[in-house]
């Protein structure tokens, strides 16, 4: 067994744009999929969208702080699933079932070793 | 170095590689030390079969040897466990009866090395430059040779996908039955464009790689033997078939391209297209049809013909109208359009051509150019036929098409 990160990239525009209704659907498809995919699943949640983001930069000066993403793309993180699976075949066969109605996903494997677990 | 030798050596590489590495990696469950061990055996063939003479399966001795090799390697722990995780997948000797020598070829080996190689995961050209360096052997330079770029970019690109099949963990396995579909399909496209890469290369002084033709027919033959129920496979095969037995004619003596209208058929490979023929009949029994399956028919129809003006023009046509409706591409609409016109006349192959004018997809194509200036110097229209050839050159990459076109250009 080994992880995976599910990240859903948005077009905030368009969640932005999209009616109360499509809204409540889609979160109830994400409530849907993680009942599902229950025995797979490792964690997730929805995130607040990038305004609310705030960047945080070393260099030689010191620790930057500026409001917002740091990299400049159209679409963004809105939200993310931590599952466990045998091989990538099976990871992505979750993966094409995760709910993305204004983006898309991306599928990643951890790298093993590396997971932090709290003692 | 003993000339016998060197030929059954060139020949165990031409059509056991795939077969050897598979078998090893079954051992070693990591790509690269397996292809260590395979290039180890086949090193170890030179002198041993010089020695004590070529033997009766070449095959079972490469992959016994390379087996060895693999197994010695673990046993001292030689492998760099850390380097790159281990494949992953059902497919692999990982009890103690690893240790025990096997070297009948488990059918599912190659399978599971060519669907590994043709995972969509993978982008196609890693999928094509996998197929060709691990089941077909050819070294890195030739692969890069044969797509155009430098031996690095494509040491980097094998690496990367490789690095990409232990990383993300693509499953070391034929995929199971609900997936098949769409996996073998991927796998045709891949051989394909090995075997229309070599036909007509895309740039460079020859016409034809016979390195990669041959090894996209063998491929072709592996696959129709370890899945012969496949209509598509058996599809492909047909397609390979009947359009390499058409390999000694299309340059004349000269070097010069010649059209199907100008190759001497009884310089056509009769045995292919029987076996390509009867291999089409078969395939064309299942519904929906394969689209290699409507090539293949569409080659079949050519082949059939005695003579170029014999040709089912209509027949060719009628195909290509089936082929369009499942697979819609503008290559195939173009293809359409020039049987159209050999069919019903010039006109109606520049209406035809006429209404992909627009297509993006073939701005830079220069067949389109070219079926444009033929059949526009068919309605004597010189002017307009001078200024399609002359644009058809411009896109053009290969010398010998380069060459004929020219020579067109200049006989109007």
């Amino acid at each position: 067994m080994a992880g995976y990160m599910v990240l859903l990239w948005d077009d905030e525009a368009a969640w932005a744009a999209a009616s109360e209704q499509d809204v409540e659907q889609a979160m109830q498809a994400h409530r849907d999929f993680g009942a599902r995919y229950a025995h797979a699943l490792r964690g997730g949640s929805r995130l607040y969208p990038s305004g609310t983001a705030t960047s945080v930069r070393h260099d030689r000066a010191g620790i930057i702080v500026t409001d917002g993403v740091f990299a400049e793309t159209k679409e963004h993180i809105g939200g993310y699933y931590l599952l466990e699976a045998a091989d990538l075949d099976e990871a992505l066969a979750i993966a094409k079932a995760v709910p993305c109605p204004y983006g898309w996903v991306e599928l990643r494997p951890v790298l093993p070793g590396s997971e932090y677990r709290p003692a | 170095m003993d000339a016998a030798v060197a030929a059954a050596l060139a020949e165990a590489h031409r059509q056991e590689w795939g077969y050897v590495l598979a078998a090893t990696a079954r051992v070693t469950r990591d790509l690269d030390t397996a292809e260590e061990c395979v290039q180890d055996a086949y090193a170890q063939a030179l002198t041993a079969w010089a020695t004590s003479g070529v033997p009766a399966r070449p095959g079972a001795w490469l992959t016994t040897v390379a087996r060895r090799r693999a197994m010695d390697m673990i046993r001292r722990n030689d492998t760099l466990r850390a380097k790159l995780p281990l494949l992953a997948g059902p497919g692999l000797d990982t009890g103690p009866d690893a240790l025990i020598e096997a070297a009948e070829d488990v059918p599912d080996d190659r399978l599971r090395l060519i669907f590994t190689c043709c995972h969509p995961a993978l982008s196609p050209e890693a999928q094509v430059a996998l197929t060709l360096r691990l089941l077909c052997g050819l070294s890195t330079a030739d692969v890069a040779r044969a797509f155009l770029v430098s031996e690095a970019t494509m040491a980097a690109r094998i690496t990367r996908a490789k690095k990409k099949i232990a990383a993300a963990r693509i499953p070391y396995r034929v995929p199971p039955a609900a997936e098949l579909p769409e996996r073998v399909e991927a796998v045709l496209d891949v051989v394909h464009l090995v075997f229309t890469t070599g036909h007509t290369a895309p740039a460079g002084a020859s016409l034809q790689r016979r390195n990669l033709t041959e090894r996209a027919l063998h491929l072709a033959r592996v696959l129709h033997q370890l899945l012969p129920a496949d209509p598509g496979v058996a599809g492909l095969l047909a397609l390979i078939l009947l359009t390499d037995a058409r390999r000694h004619t299309r340059t004349g003596p000269d070097g010069q391209l010649r059209l199907l209208a100008d190759q001497d058929r009884d310089q056509w490979d009769r045995d292919e297209i029987g076996e390509g023929i009867s291999l089409v009949k078969a395939a064309l029994r299942h519904r929906p049809p394969s689209r290699f399956a409507l090539m293949a028919a569409i080659a079949a129809v050519h082949a059939e013909a005695r003579r170029y003006r014999d040709t089912d023009w209509l027949e060719i046509a009628r195909l290509y109208d089936v082929l369009l409706e499942i697979w819609p591409s503008p290559v195939v609409a173009l293809n359409r359009a020039i049987a159209l016109g050999e069919a019903h006349g010039p006109q109606a192959g520049l209406d035809a051509l006429d209404e992909l004018g627009a297509e993006p997809q073939l701005a830079g194509y220069h067949y389109l150019a070219a079926a444009r200036g033929e059949f526009l110097r068919r309605l004597d229209r010189t002017g307009d036929a001078r200024l399609a050839f002359a644009e058809a050159l411009m896109l053009a990459e290969n010398q010998v098409e380069r060459d004929y076109l020219e020579r067109r250009l200049n006989q109007l």
